[in-house]
């Protein structure tokens, strides 16, 4: 399967006033053509800030330290802010968690969807407009012709959610961000959103990487998973994979600390914290709570191995076998 | 963000350097109010000559060795005036606005915990006063009372009241929506100690701040106010009649009894701006890491 | 044993203020009223966790704020320890205080900024118990150690702790006064997944180790089921079905329980979704159905549905509202 996005070995620094903050260090993972790729990890674990660093976003006191983001054949490390906004919008997408925001409050949710169709694809206004009312029927909003009279405000944010996969998808673009798009939202309109976005990804053909910190999410959308632990890629597997036999230390102990709702589960918290960024040390990051740690861990960084068909595990106690099977 | 808490005061200092070194406007600002207020308050011992001191034979002699920023027609060391008269400027621009802070807020508050026609009743008042131009009111004020320091403290004060009012009704309204206010009330506060020790604490930083601006205003009107006549008069000395008198003589070439009294003001009300800014952040419990 | 705290018929109505809602009112012919809970009624054993789930706008955040008079109640009755707390006057109901407390949701916004977490921890003993100001330190220290954050943390500011530590010293402020009940108003929900389970099991703890009840309010179900004993599913302002934990997640009777369960993502690719769901968008509190609140949205409505809802018991311990069960 050929790969719409490759991250290969991103860095994100932060300059602040205690120090340097490697808030994403030598992240790689490739999104598929098609796929729902997860991307998941609590906070700070640096997911965001990748999404972000694909954008080519991100700004002072961050800079993009390293590494190459390649999307269909192009380095967009290497690209310059001119060709990056003709990119962005059109060739990857971003939608995030706060909807309603997102938003702008003074025209009408139809002007907003339409004003992407006579930007990107110079559209005359007319045209613009009966496209933004197919995107909006597209997206499963009821009465589209007179939603889109109304105002932001107006909507819900379970439909604030979907006027944003509206326009984010607009201009078909090749991969669609979607940074925790159901936080915030209530159970049942979550589930709805998710739906969405697997039958819309399906149908328009465009990749999507989901950032988000709820495992159940990944189970019943993603096709493969990437898990992040403060700022470093630790496994990439295909869900079922990750979830049956989860091999990093870090995949194991947070699967075993959330609680389940179809069956009563004994809950274990991921031992230790999350270790502070500042002035990181070198090595895996995962060292200081990992059960299986060893001096190596601590000075080298792993790198990603085969476990299984596809899936990859950056942890020197699983290569070396001391990491018992799952 | 991480689950990370972020270390106090072992760098503080450090930080504190850090963030006077990028703020260096607003350091150099600070410096210049602390210099000028304490050469006022210990004039008597900074100042070269005493403000009265007539001396004919140096009359209205430029600025010079003897007299760095010149003399007046008496004779009199314009330096020495100028740091005699800033007590009066300086002193009365912190009393004012103390004293509207002071009230302001206290009736801003009531306004703002009890709403209703408590509110009501207080912002009409406001609006009242708030539709005369604030310099007219002042003037009509001290015109009212009479020519001396004391009124015209009063009369800016006045002035001053309803903007200190509203901020601070407008930051209770905010604060009181937050989540501790609600807290403070579960934990069983009693109304009075919801206000002074949970919401107003917390209100009070943005206020400080615009008062340090409307110090810089204050100034200005009391400047004013003597330039045109009102409020502080000869022989209590002031910059802004100072500067008056000094304006007589800019046509027969006496520059520097116009320019340096009038230089005093704008320096101080400048300096007042520019610290407004750092002064929210350096009240700011909260040690902002990244910049 | 009597319940420690018994809610019998609970309304909290907001009466809609400003031109519009004149104009509305006079269109309807009646007051136009947010009936954010329009008839609650369960209860609260000593050394129980009672879980009160149910989407945003369902009520059960007013529930909370109800019970600790955030907001008064408009209709109903509130029992705790035997005292009919509706009708106290404030002087009374603070003495109640103590041993009626909350924790609540912002981590960070619950707390004031301008205060050490020894004085926010040690302000309800100042307030309620005579106690000196050295008793108060060994209390507030005790606690603070109770919940995992240790003496040193003491002074420090709210900015200066972690998300998960901010939450532990609200649980510390509920805790110091020694209460009878806590209401928890989704105490987890702003926290990481990883530090929710710390908080979790630290709750479920205390809660052993002191005897506590907990009112535990959440939208997160996997949560509620590892922590609560009995569970009640609000919609729109009433509770439409409640049982044992166990029970309610096993066998949802209701079939808003069964669309809630449904939605939840479970953590297992291979996990069967129950295709179950509802149309439509929650309405208005302002416009709620007559009859059975759910008959818009719900698949299996019958004309019955617009008749007024039986309260059933289903199983034994386990009733729903619902003309179809």
């Amino acid at each position: 399967m050929t790969a719409v996005l490759e991250v290969r070995d991103v860095s994100v620094r932060f300059a602040t006033d205690f120090g340097e903050v490697d808030a994403v260090d030598g992240a790689s993972f490739e999104v598929r053509e098609g796929e729902i790729l997860g991307l998941v990890g609590e906070s700070g674990s640096g997911k965001s800030v990748t999404a972000t660093a694909i954008l080519r976003l991100i700004r002072k006191p961050g800079r993009l330290a390293g590494g190459s983001i390649v999307l269909g054949g192009r380095d967009l490390a290497r690209l310059d802010e001119e060709e990056l906004q003709k990119i962005r919008g059109t060739e990857i997408a971003m939608i995030s968690q706060t909807p309603r925001t997102a938003l702008n409050p003074l025209i009408t949710v139809g002007q907003q969807v339409a004003r992407l169709f006579t930007l990107h694809a110079g559209l005359p206004r007319a045209e613009a407009r009966r496209r933004a009312i197919e995107m909006l029927a597209m997206v499963g909003i009821p009465e589209p012709e007179r939603r889109a009279r109304q105002y932001a405000h107006q909507f819900s944010g379970g439909m604030c959610q979907r006027v944003m996969i509206a326009m984010a998808l607009a201009a078909s673009p090749r991969l669609l961000i979607a940074d925790e798009p159901t936080t915030g939202l209530d159970v049942s309109t979550a589930a709805r959103i998710l739906d969405l976005l697997r039958e819309l990804g399906a149908r328009t053909g465009a990749s999507i990487l989901l950032i988000t910190h709820d495992l159940g999410v990944v189970a019943t959308t993603c096709q493969r998973v990437a898990v992040m632990h403060a700022g470093q890629v630790v496994e990439v597997a295909p869900v079922r994979s990750l979830f049956r036999h989860p091999a990093h230390p870090y995949t194991r102990a947070l699967v075993r600390s959330i609680p389940r709702v179809d069956r009563a589960s004994v809950m274990e918290p991921v031992p230790g914290s999350v270790p502070s960024l500042l002035n990181a040390p070198a090595g895996c990051r995962y060292a200081g709570r990992c059960p299986w740690v060893e001096d190596r861990c601590r000075r080298e960084k792993p790198a990603m191995t085969a476990v299984a068909p596809e899936h990859f595990v950056a942890c020197f106690a699983v290569e070396d076998g001391r990491a018992p099977a799952v | 963000m991480a689950d990370i808490a972020i270390a106090p005061t072992s760098t503080a200092l450090r930080l504190v350097w850090r963030r006077l070194r990028r703020n260096w406007v607003s350091a150099v600002a600070l410096s210049l109010i602390v210099v000028t207020a304490v050469a006022a308050a210990l004039a008597g011992w900074v100042a070269p000559y005493e403000p009265d001191a007539t001396d004919a034979a140096a009359a209205l002699q430029a600025p010079a060795l003897h007299h760095w920023l010149g003399t007046d027609i008496y004779g009199r060391d314009l330096l020495s005036r100028i740091i005699h008269a800033g007590r009066v400027d300086l002193a009365v621009a912190f009393g004012a606005t103390a004293l509207a802070l002071a009230i302001g807020c206290s009736i801003g508050v009531v306004a703002g915990l009890y709403r209703g026609l408590v509110d009501l009743a207080i912002m009409r008042c406001v609006d009242s006063i708030m539709a005369f131009p604030a310099f007219i009111l002042a003037m009509a004020i001290t015109a009212a009372l009479g020519n001396s320091v004391g009124n015209v403290l009063i009369a800016i004060a006045l002035t001053q009241i309803p903007n200190y009012l509203r901020l601070i009704r407008g930051e209770i309204f905010r604060i009181r929506e937050l989540e501790y206010a609600d807290a403070a009330r579960v934990v069983g506060n009693p109304a009075w100690r919801i206000m002074f020790v949970h919401l107003l604490p917390n209100a009070l930083p943005p206020i400080i701040v615009q008062a340090t601006l409307a110090m810089g205003y204050a100034l200005l009107t009391m400047a004013a106010l003597s330039f045109i006549g009102l409020g502080i008069q000869p022989p209590q000395s002031e910059w802004g009649s100072m500067t008056a008198e000094g304006a007589q003589y800019i046509v027969t070439g006496e520059w520097w009894l116009f320019l340096f009294p009038g230089l005093a003001i704008v320096l101080m009300v400048l300096s007042f701006n520019l610290i407004g800014d750092s002064l929210r952040d350096f009240l700011d419990p909260r040690m902002r890491g990244v910049r | 044993m009597p319940p420690l705290c018994e809610v019998a018929g609970l309304k909290t109505h907001f009466p809609l203020r400003g031109p519009q809602a004149w104009l509305r009112a006079l269109q309807d012919g009646r007051p136009s009223v947010v009936r954010a809970v329009d008839g609650v009624s369960f209860k609260v054993e000593p050394g129980e966790t009672v879980g009160l789930v149910g989407e945003s706008g369902c009520g059960k955040s007013t529930v909370a704020r109800t019970l600790v008079r955030l907001v008064a109640a408009t209709a109903g009755s509130i029992r705790f320890d035997g005292e009919e707390l509706t009708t106290l006057g404030d002087a009374d109901f603070n003495k109640v205080r103590p041993h009626l407390q909350m924790v609540f949701q912002d981590p960070t916004a619950s707390l004031n900024p301008r205060l050490s977490v020894r004085r926010m921890v040690g302000e309800p003993l100042k307030l309620h118990t005579g106690m000196s100001a050295i008793e108060r330190r060994e209390r507030t220290d005790a606690v603070l150690e109770e919940v995992g954050l240790g003496t040193d943390l003491a002074e420090r500011y709210a900015h200066e702790l972690s998300g998960g530590q901010r939450q532990r010293v609200n649980i510390a402020r509920a805790l110091v006064t020694n209460p009878r009940l806590i209401v928890l108003d989704e105490p987890t929900s702003a926290l990481d997944v990883s530090l929710r389970a710390r908080v979790i099991l630290l709750l479920e703890e205390l809660r052993q180790r002191h005897g506590l009840s907990y009112l535990f309010i959440s939208h997160d179900l996997a949560t509620v089921r590892y922590l609560a004993a009995r569970v009640a599913v609000m919609y729109l302002g009433v509770i439409v079905e409640e049982a044992a934990a166990g029970e309610l997640f096993e066998h949802p009777a209701h079939p808003y329980t069964r669309a809630l369960l449904a939605a939840v993502p479970v953590p297992d690719p291979d996990a069967r979704r129950d295709p179950f769901a509802l149309s439509g968008e929650i309405p208005s509190p302002i416009d709620i159905p007559t009859g059975c609140r759910l008959r818009n949205r719900c698949p299996l409505a019958q004309p019955v549905c617009a008749e007024p809802v039986p309260y059933r018991e289903v199983a034994p311990g386990h009733f729903a509202a619902c003309h179809l069960v």
